[in-house]
């Protein structure tokens, strides 16, 4: 299983999609068809189902390959939503799909992909959402697409896609105090910007990263979507291995990158050094040391600890480390999603809920949450929000002129304790 | 799919994100018609209620980045836009847009050439685009041979559904 097959001078994208395409080697720019290991659809799925009927296929290609997971609207908040999870259970039904996470089982799709072992090394996976990108710590090509071209998908198996070029981002050096993999990928989003990874593959390696937990990992592919990337991934190793160990839900297909494969740019940051880093309106490209934004006393309204970026366990518990014994500050909202309803149960049962609650923040049901301002904590006008999520776009979180500050857990929870930026390592 | 397509031009920055197009709050709308009337909401409020059938949309680089939603160029298709035009776009929202068949154009110094209410005119086979007010032109490479398909059968429904019934029909004989 864990054997590692080489065939001379290929990325791990090139390597991965000459797999999916049946071919003995790609090469950037060629567009391949590639069979797909895993569809996953959220209730943007809900407009799969149509563009399904119409396409005229009469089954679904392969049930077992096809996982629906609600989260952007779980339980159902509007009537509008309701519709969608019933016209998904429908389809479900009507086509065999047995592999839903609905309401009492449900989290954040990526994070549901992740924990039951839907994406191993060497799969190509699509998704309907952006941050699909998440499912390449695997190992993988896991990449967003739309809801007509999963239409396609589920009714061919497969999709075209033009092979990317890759971006080489290595790492060195060990995490300070109070450094995240999140501070990690702000700084790299600084440097290669938003647009510095349209249409390519960032394929991280090096120290750090092989000393990096599956969780971190996810934070790093997961945000590769803000550079434009068509996917971004780590070359699978023991700490993959031991994470699908007992949860791979199909067989390996484990490739890694050649010594010689050839990358159109590669990026070397050495972390040692590395202080807390924050993306500041409007874009989550706007990168600044936290320290200078601390300096400018930036009051916050609001502050979330959630998003499919960083949710997960050691997240909450590394929040709950700095908020035990302290209280929110005054007039501010601390609000905590987890990403998963099986987080949720772990952080109940190891008391951070408690604490959390305590501090008087409040802790929700596992959802998106207030990522994408569709839902809850909804922020008004003028108001400015700490929060550990992905995005910081105008109006991403409600009102057009909110202001967003993008931050590790740890430096949310300490926002949410001083009620304006705060330097987590103060806490530590 | 025409080869020459003119209209009258719309203009918007780069980065204009998903959330700008279709805000999250409007996500649970599935119905294109319904849609439409929220459309760049946030990055050109105007549009929505004054944009007609054939308008070509002008944008900088990067447009669409940000989400999977089709909700953003569904609306647009809804309202009938004849082209969408950028210095660059974000690459599912790309994809989304072609699979819907909007002739979506990628031609960097474009959005330098217009400014709003002029008229564009795209020679797709030739790959040039030009503003019929100034006289400058742009030129872009031409569509690869497997999207024109796309936009030929009308979007990615039309081209799966010839697919299925071309196979059907081989293995029916």
């Amino acid at each position: 299983m864990n054997e590692i097959q080489t065939n001379g001078g290929q990325t791990l994208a090139e390597k991965i999609l000459s797999r999916a395409g049946g071919l003995e080697r790609v090469v950037p720019g060629q567009i391949v068809e590639g069979q797909v290991d895993l569809a996953m659809m959220h209730e943007q799925g809900a407009q799969t189902v149509a563009p399904f009927h119409e396409m005229g296929a009469p089954r679904v290609w392969d049930p077992e390959r096809v996982v629906i997971a609600i989260d952007h609207w779980v339980p159902a908040s509007t009537e509008g939503a309701a519709v969608l999870h019933r016209i998904l259970r429908q389809f479900a039904r009507e086509q065999g799909l047995t592999h839903f996470y609905d309401v009492g089982n449900h989290g954040i799709c990526h994070q549901i992909l992740a924990e039951h072992g839907w994406v191993v090394p060497g799969d190509l996976a699509v998704g309907t959402d952006s941050h699909t990108n998440m499912l390449g710590a695997m190992g993988a090509v896991a990449a967003g697409i739309g809801p007509t071209e999963m239409a396609a998908v589920l009714s061919l198996g497969r999709l075209w896609l033009k092979v990317p070029p890759t971006l080489h981002v290595r790492i060195h050096g060990s995490f300070g105090k109070g450094v995240y993999a999140k501070d990690l990928i702000l700084r790299i989003l600084g440097e290669v910007k938003t647009t510095g990874a349209t249409y390519k593959a960032v394929e991280f390696s090096g120290p750090t990263i092989e000393a990096l937990s599956m969780s971190e990992r996810f934070t790093l592919c997961n945000m590769t979507s803000e550079m434009g990337a068509k996917c971004g991934m780590i070359a699978p190793d023991a700490t993959t291995y031991t994470f699908l160990e007992k949860i791979a839900k199909h067989p390996m297909h484990p490739v890694a990158p050649d010594k010689d494969a050839h990358y159109e740019r590669v990026i070397d940051i050495d972390v040692d050094e590395m202080t807390p880093m924050v993306a500041c309106p409007y874009s989550p490209d706007n990168v600044r040391p936290l320290a200078e934004l601390v300096a400018k006393h930036v009051k916050v309204d609001q502050v979330f600890l959630g998003s499919c970026t960083n949710a997960r366990i050691d997240d909450l518990r590394e929040g709950a480390r700095i908020m035990k014994g302290q209280k929110v500050a005054p007039g501010v909202r601390f609000i905590v999603s987890p990403a998963s309803t099986s987080i949720y149960k772990q952080a109940l049962d190891e008391g951070l809920i408690e604490v959390f609650t305590e501090a008087g923040g409040v802790f929700t049901n596992s959802s998106c949450s207030a990522c994408f301002g569709g839902n809850m904590g909804i922020l008004a006008p003028g108001e400015v929000c700490a929060s550990s999520s992905n995005r910081n776009f105008p109006g991403r979180m409600g009102a057009k002129d909110a202001e967003i500050y993008l931050l590790s857990p740890a430096a949310t929870v300490a926002a949410a304790i001083r009620g304006e930026l705060a330097d987590p390592r103060e806490f530590l | 799919m025409r080869d020459v397509i003119e209209g009258r031009v719309w203009t918007l920055p780069g980065d204009v994100d998903t959330d700008q197009i279709i805000s999250g709050k409007y996500l649970t709308i599935i119905d294109p018609n319904e849609l439409k009337k929220h459309v760049f909401e946030i990055a050109l409020p105007e549009f929505a209620a004054n944009a007609n059938e054939g308008d070509i949309l002008v944008a900088g680089v990067n447009m669409g980045c940000g989400s999977s939603r089709e909700h953003a160029p569904a609306a647009l298709r809804a309202i009938g836009v004849g082209a969408v035009l950028a210095d660059s776009f974000a690459r599912i929202y790309f994809r989304n847009s072609i699979n819907l068949g909007i002739p979506t154009i990628e031609a960097p110094g474009v959005r330098a050439l217009f400014e709003k209410g002029d008229i564009a005119r795209i020679e797709m086979g030739a790959g040039r685009i030009q503003n019929l007010r100034t006289g400058s032109s742009v030129s872009f490479p031409p569509l690869p041979a497997h999207l024109l398909e796309l936009l030929e059968a009308g979007g990615l429904v039309e081209k799966v559904k010839r697919e299925i019934q071309a196979a059907t029909t081989v293995s029916s004989r």
